[in-house]
């Protein structure tokens, strides 16, 4: 029996937080994002949770890794100029390995820039924003019912990998009124997973040695016995300062090691008419709703277009993308920014297919007869 | 009188059992005050009788942030002047830990700046030990919110000509329950202190002046002796400063609980009452 709801965009992000176990949100307001605090600061009270609106976005961040160390569940949500202010912590999160779940909903920038009106120009920034090399799961949803799958999945991955994770939205779907069927968010029916625990007495626990799958099991601060120090700095297993070269190497590779290991589980793509499709669209978020449109256009037009909507945008799925790019005459990526996720489909793609594209930072969303005129363009051209 | 590490160390005093005592020697350099603060805060917790299991000591970045790494609790080296907002985090959501953030002129003042004022604002129940060296020390010099006017640092050459901050005033108006100065040479009563700190319900501000020997001492020609001797004839007990006349007050500094106010309801238990009206009170 389907129990469909009328759901507000960022009001679904909190609700599906709260679902996943999120018991501390810290936020700053900010446009397009503050609905989501606003919901948050409703619902946390009542279940037994901590909100808190911080005095600027680098103290939202620090504060849900303090909670988080805690052993919170823990979650921030901002937008373009905050994530910019968050981006230290964040790194500083990936380096002592806090679960935490970052939520960018993109505006228009860069700097101030479009504050009420849409953008995709993150989806690099999510990635490599912070200084130093990092590697950290961004997802981006592309409706109201998979905000909230998504939000879930945010949480999952940030316990088992004790990771930061962004969840991407942008202002459309922030700001978004869509019908989601919460039959599948029933609590019998949500798969959640929590952060590991020591299995050592504390005599032997050491917090920064890692398991086989990669992942340290870090206990809550307030554990009794199980004491333990954490550092920005390179650490060694005891988390303490080390600059021996071998222990900082082993390190960093750990830390990218972990999340890539597991792209096959966590890749997250929608495929839509690619079987037999000769030109193909790769997009996500609000842009790929148009992609979804201008590829029922083009069919009746008589061109072979399909899509590859991509939810898990880091890490990429590049073996898919080089599929794709093996199977189609060429490819498409437009988005909502002067060109960046096109870099990492052309670097995946090899050459296989010429990779083109199609960009837009004013603020508007790119329509679905634009796409299509490109794909005609497109095809026009390789005739 | 130049007592070897290893001696040190098979004294076994009480307060030990705060110490990594694998992780010592401290980085810090001959002379310096933080580890007198350390000291004096671990000798604070044991007469408080508060066990390691209930402590979590939060640092930002600099000389003074090292200190947690040194602390046997719940430690968090964390960015440069943001100790208080992951303090903030963790004090909301584990009312029950202790929490103690160590931090110096330049973290708590200059780049933390706006945490510290929000976190004294809300009157959060965290202990804040300042240690006051007067300059940027890991960095090698430069000035500080708090240099006095007319020393040398590396980025004030020819002397400091910028007015420096009254942390305690800052720390009393910005909302702080407990403020108080102590200083390195003083540590008995540092200690002390720190422990009325601890004991305090709210925010609570111990300024610790501490010479920084090496690197503004040698800026600024004071040996480790004069530096110490400074502080000891230079702070004045509160109750004598009270009495002195404004003219004799000049270059001085009291010392000892500046400012105490036990009336302002504390950030965390409002927050978990409002919670156990709504919800039952169950995380």
């Amino acid at each position: 029996m389907a129990k469909l709801e009328l759901k507000y965009g960022n009001h679904a992000c909190a609700e599906a937080a709260i679902l996943a176990g999120c018991r501390f949100y810290a936020g700053y307001p900010i446009t397009p994002s503050s609905e989501i605090a606003e919901r948050m600061a409703e619902l946390l009270p009542r279940h037994g949770g901590a909100f808190i609106q911080m005095e600027d976005e680098i103290a939202s961040m620090a504060a849900i890794v303090g909670a988080s160390f805690a052993g919170a569940k823990a979650m921030t949500a901002t937008s373009g100029p905050g994530f910019s202010l968050k981006q230290e912590n964040l790194g500083y999160a990936f380096m002592v390995e806090a679960p935490c779940v970052v939520v960018n909903v993109q505006r228009g920038g860069p700097s101030t820039g479009l504050p009420t009106q849409i953008g995709q120009q993150e989806i690099m920034q999510s990635l490599w924003g912070t200084h130093g090399d990092k590697l950290i799961p961004v997802f981006y949803p592309g409706n109201v019912q998979e905000i909230m799958e998504e939000t879930i999945r945010a949480f999952n991955w940030a316990e088992r990998l004790r990771t930061p994770v962004v969840l991407l939205l942008d202002e459309v779907l922030g700001h978004m009124r869509e019908t989601v069927d919460m039959e599948q968010f029933t609590p019998d029916k949500v798969e959640i997973w929590n952060r590991k625990m020591p299995e050592v007495p504390p005599e032997e626990y050491l917090p920064y040695k890692p398991g086989e799958d990669d992942v340290p099991a870090i206990a809550p601060y307030g554990t009794p016995g199980y004491r333990g120090h954490a550092t920005g700095l390179h650490h060694d297993y005891t988390g303490f300062p080390t600059t021996n070269p071998e222990m900082c190497e082993e390190l960093i590779e750990r830390l990218i090691r972990k999340v890539k290991r597991n792209q096959p589980e966590m890749e997250k793509n929608e495929e839509y008419k690619l079987d037999d499709a000769e030109v193909a669209i790769v997009a996500f978020g609000t842009t790929a709703r148009a992609a979804k449109t201008a590829v029922d256009m083009a069919r009746e037009k008589g061109i072979k277009a399909g899509l590859l909507r991509v939810v898990t945008i880091w890490p990429s799925p590049e073996e898919t993308l080089n599929k794709l790019a093996k199977h189609v005459n060429a490819i498409l990526v437009p988005e909502l920014n002067m060109g960046q996720y096109v870099l990492e489909v052309e670097r995946c793609a090899k050459g296989e297919a010429p990779v083109y594209r199609l960009n837009r930072a004013n603020g508007k969303v790119i329509y679905p007869a634009e796409i299509l005129s490109k794909l005609e363009e497109i095809v026009k051209a390789r005739v | 009188m130049n007592v070897p590490f290893e001696k040190v160390l098979e004294k076994k005093e009480s307060y030990f059992k705060y110490l990594r005592l694998d992780k010592l020697p401290t980085i810090w350099c001959p002379g310096c005050g933080i580890g007198q603060a350390l000291k004096a805060t671990c000798m604070a917790l044991y007469d408080l009788g508060i066990d390691n299991d209930q402590v979590a000591m939060v640092s930002g970045i600099g000389c003074s942030s090292r200190t947690p790494g040194y602390f046997d609790g719940f430690t968090l080296h964390t960015t440069h002047g943001r100790a208080l907002a992951f303090a903030t985090g963790l004090k909301l959501f584990k009312p029950e830990l202790t929490t103690i953030v160590f931090t110096g002129d330049g973290d708590c003042f200059a780049i933390g700046g706006n945490h510290f004022i929000h976190a004294a604002r809300r009157n959060i129940d965290v202990t804040v030990v300042m240690i006051n060296n007067w300059i940027y020390g890991m960095t090698h010099g430069q000035v500080s919110p708090t240099t006095p006017l007319g020393s040398q640092t590396t980025t004030t050459p020819g002397g400091n000509y910028e007015p420096n901050f009254d942390v305690a005033e800052l720390a009393k108006a910005a909302g702080a329950t407990y403020v108080a100065r102590g200083t390195a040479y003083h540590v008995t009563e540092l200690k002390k202190l720190i422990q009325d700190g601890i004991k305090h319900k709210g925010f609570s501000f111990i300024e610790v002046l501490s010479p920084c020997t090496i690197i503004y001492g040698r800026k600024n020609r004071m040996t480790f002796e004069e530096m110490y001797m400074w502080l000891k004839e230079n702070t004045i007990p509160v109750k004598a400063w009270e009495k002195l006349p404004e003219e004799k007050r000049a270059g001085k500094l009291p010392r000892g609980v500046l400012y105490h106010d036990d009336s302002r309801p504390e950030y965390t238990e409002v927050y978990w009452n409002r919670v156990k009206q709504l919800s039952g009170g169950e995380k």
